[in-house]
């Protein structure tokens, strides 16, 4: 199975072939390595990936242990360092990061930050992986802080670097995911005196960000990071900016850290309701023990509280089933028997059904977003609405509610729990074999087992089962957007909390890759696959070079239907076949892979998939596997812009997809 | 629908869902407690910009502590969009009370300076009207008198409307600032 590069290119097209990867997934050598060797071997290229073996691959392991701060000798000369010299503004952020159990930031230096980078050295135990662009340090961050629950923390400079982090800020907050952003801007003489890189970035992120601050003198530095950390994670999380001047980086200061108690007392504006108001709870068990046609909706609320196991013993008790949201997918094993499945736009048709015969829903942690409702109007018409959120806000913003219910999923579950009544099996049987004759229609129209979509081509759902099974339904799934956010969101099958990633509010293209390197090392004990479309990957596609040099192990599952799949299906379903700027040219990603050093699979056929994905499986260090997909395959159902939840479009062109 | 409204029901044609809000705009009132730090205007005026609440009049004062201010904002909506905004409103960190006034016993006024021409023969004439509507003239020249007024929006209106006869030069209003009869103190409320 292993290839050179010659042989490859001489090979038929479209063969499975590997670099070094294939030895790797035999257990023989390290794959990385020898992913480099085989470039050696083909020709004096230069690469920056030593070879196995050599002393420069010993210096590299060398630095990076060094990096990763494992021994004791640095810490004590970093330590001396630190005594040497005063503490300034600089070491109080890092300090204060530090001090929030953060230990890994992505960032990218620049002018005005570098005060920053001159002490990074000084504090082994933060970890600073370099990336390639500051919007895939912004949505690594977002990644980590998803796969992991923590804050994550990104840091740029000024000017266009802080405005390169504005898309990742405004993914994190359209999603709730807590960021700490950190930038550097001008000393304070020159704000306003449109100095060299200056950009007014408070002014940008203030309506995209939970809250953020511009800092000008290092005394206020130690409450700022801890009250920017606290804002981030409590309540609803949320992205927090924190621009702070050159000179107060550099400024010497004595100020302490400040306890949690003293931050909260400092933040009288910002005091979140966790726990539902028990009358509230009350109301809602009465209206489960009169509903027939009940049905739980769960969001990312239920995943952000750690609210899963209160979900499944309210599901189990009330026989319930859950429905779940994009960012919701998790929240239930998707085996269990009163799992239901995805809602909405491309959601199951079954379930979206199943909404619309409800008489009661039951909401947690979601907002009742447009791509859920459809058009609002004929939304579950006939259900009674329970809502649970954390924000006060997102209550009667869409769609207006029966019982509302403010509180953080955790604790109102926990306090429904505690009244709910338990409801009988036989009367809750006829409701529940309806629903499961309605699933076995749906799920059994919209299936290709046999691999290959009637071009010929891999048919993209399958190969999102075969990951999903490969991985024992382990790993971590970051999907990109577009159709394959769609696949992945609806074949994979969820088991485990906080295994689905995905850029749901802000639809962010581009997103998998660097989110996938942020949850990697947030989640080391899991595998880690970014999938991608080819138009995400391509934009942005600088970070491999990240995962290489940092050696993260991110499998990146490219569905390449040489397209943006999900503009073409809107051009042939909704702008009469109008196929313009959908057409989209992209590079050989075997030679990108070489390029980059790292090992690639390129998969054309059904029986090629699942040892591909095995392979890269067991790749230490990143991987890709190039899918050719069919090209024109679209994602039904699909719920047209404007319309109803009842007005799917199921096929499309008289064939079923 | 099935007898034991287990089933689904009939496709029979249901009644559309109600969307949030009644739609019938009046004007109201919110009076909001807020850190008095840099840029807090900002944040509470461009948050009323992105969620597209149209703001007819804003007053911002500091209070007596210093610490703190205090915005009253006037706008016209629909009762649930108006409690949307406030909610909003409430997530705003430096935000730490509002309160819709609207339908409580208030005191409601404004302060408006108006500089009317006047001539030595409509002198005497506006001084009447500005006594009659218990303004005063706070400053006299040859050719134009200012009038200071206070009252609600509609009182002001009414004397404005009278003044414009003599010929307006300038005319600066406040914005409507109110507040709530009786012994209860919002800014009491915010420091429990």
């Amino acid at each position: 199975m292993a290839t050179t590069n010659k042989e490859r290119a001489a090979g038929p097209p479209g063969a499975r072939h590997g670099t070094a990867s294939d030895a790797g997934a035999a257990g023989a050598t390290p794959p990385a390595p020898a992913a480099s060797a085989v470039l050696a071997a083909a020709g004096p290229r230069h690469s920056h990936v030593p070879g196995a073996g050599t002393a420069a691959a010993e210096a590299v392991e060398k630095a990076r242990r060094e990096m990763l701060h494992e021994g004791t000798r640095i810490r004590r000369e970093a330590a001396e360092r630190r005594g040497r010299r005063a503490r300034i503004g600089a070491d109080v952020v890092v300090e204060a990061i530090l001090r929030q159990g953060v230990d890994v930031l992505f960032g990218y230096p620049g002018g005005v930050i570098l005060p920053l980078y001159d002490v990074l050295g000084d504090h082994p135990d933060l970890r600073h992986v370099l990336v390639r662009h500051e919007q895939g340090a912004a949505h690594a961050a977002d990644g980590y802080a998803r796969a992991t629950g923590k804050v994550g923390v990104c840091l740029a400079t000024s000017g266009p670097a802080a405005t390169n982090l504005v898309t990742g800020i405004a993914n994190a907050q359209l999603d709730s995911v807590p960021l700490v952003a950190i930038t550097g801007n001008v000393p304070a003489a020159l704000l306003g005196k449109d100095a060299f890189q200056e950009i007014d970035i408070t002014g940008i992120t203030l309506p995209m960000t939970k809250h953020n601050y511009l800092v000008r003198d290092a005394n206020d530095l130690p409450r700022v990071i801890a009250e920017a950390f606290y804002i981030a994670r409590t309540g609803r999380p949320g992205p927090v900016h924190v621009d702070i001047t050159k000179d107060a980086l550099q400024q010497e200061t004595d100020a302490p850290h400040p306890t949690d108690e003293e931050v909260a007392a400092g933040l009288p504006g910002f005091r979140p309701t966790l726990g539902g108001h028990p009358r509230q709870i009350r109301l809602i068990a009465e209206e489960v023990a009169r509903a027939k046609r009940p049905i739980i909706l769960a969001g990312h609320g239920v995943l952000i509280a750690g609210a899963t196991e209160e979900l499944r013993l309210l599901a189990e008790r009330t026989r319930i089933p859950v429905a779940w949201t994009l960012l919701g997918i998790g929240a239930m094993d998707e085996t269990h028997p009163l799992a239901y499945g995805y809602m909405g736009m491309h959601g199951w048709k079954h379930v979206n059904r199943a909404i619309q015969a409800a008489d009661l829903i039951v909401a947690v942690g979601m907002r009742f977003d447009d791509r859920v409702t459809g058009n609002v109007r004929t939304y579950a018409p006939y259900a009674r609405i329970v809502h649970i959120d954390i924000d006060p806000a997102e209550i009667g913003k869409n769609v207006a509610v029966e019982v509302p219910v403010v509180g953080d999923a955790k604790r109102v579950l926990g306090g429904l729990l505690a009244v709910v009544g338990e409801e009988a099996e036989a009367a809750r049987a006829p409701y529940l074999a309806q629903l499961a004759e309605w699933r076995l229609e749906s799920e059994g129209a919209s299936w290709h087992g046999s691999g290959a979509w009637r071009d010929g081509l891999l048919s993209a759902d399958f190969v999102i089962a075969q990951i999903g099974e490969a991985t024992s339904h382990d790993a971590t799934l970051v999907a990109d957007v577009g159709q394959n956010q769609m696949w992945v969101a609806r074949y994979a099958g969820y088991r485990r909390p906080h295994s689905h990633l995905s850029s749901g509010g802000l639809g962010t293209m581009g997103y998998a890759v660097p989110a996938a390197m942020g949850a990697a090392l947030g989640r080391p004990d899991k595998s880690t696959w970014a999938v991608c479309g080819d138009g995400g990957f391509q934009m942005t596609i600088q970070e491999l070079a990240t995962l290489v040099q940092d050696r993260i192990p991110v499998r990146i599952a490219l569905l390449d239907n040489k397209k943006l799949g999900m503009i073409r299906q809107w051009q042939e379903i909704v702008y009469s076949g109008n196929y313009h700027s959908s057409d989209m040219f992209g590079p050989d990603y075997l030679k990108l892979a070489d390029a980059y050093g790292f090992p690639a699979w390129k998969v054309r056929n059904p029986e090629e998939v699942r040892p591909a994905i095995e392979a890269a499986n067991a790749v230490d260090g990143p991987s890709l596997v190039w899918f050719e997909i069919a090209e024109e395959q679209n994602v039904l159902p699909m719920m047209p812009a404007g319309k109803g939840l009842s007005d799917l479009i199921e096929t499309w062109g008289g064939v079923d997809e | 629908m099935s007898p034991d409204g287990t089933k689904a029901p009939a496709h029979s044609a249901p009644p559309p869902r109600a969307l949030p809000g009644t739609g019938e705009q009046r004007r109201h009132v919110l009076v909001a407690i807020v850190n008095n730090r840099p840029g807090v205007l900002n944040r509470v005026a461009s948050l009323m910009r992105a969620r597209s609440f149209n703001i007819e009049s804003l007053a911002v004062s500091h209070l007596d502590d210093p610490e703190i201010s205090r915005m009253t904002i006037t706008l016209r909506a629909d009762d649930v969009l108006v409690e949307q905004a406030a909610k909003q409103l409430y997530k705003v960190i430096d935000v730490l009370k509002v309160q819709d006034v609207t339908d409580e016993p208030t005191v409601q006024h404004e302060l408006a300076l108006v500089k009317v021409r006047a001539t030595d023969r409509t002198r005497g004439e506006l001084i009447s009207i500005v006594e009659m509507y218990k303004a005063r003239v706070v400053d006299m020249a040859a050719e134009a008198v200012i009038v200071e007024t206070t009252g609600t929006e509609s009182e002001v209106d009414a004397l404005i409307t009278l003044l414009r006869g003599y010929g307006i030069k300038e005319l600066v209003r406040t914005g409507t600032v109110v507040m709530s009869r009786g012994a209860q103190s919002i800014e009491e409320a915010t420091r429990r």
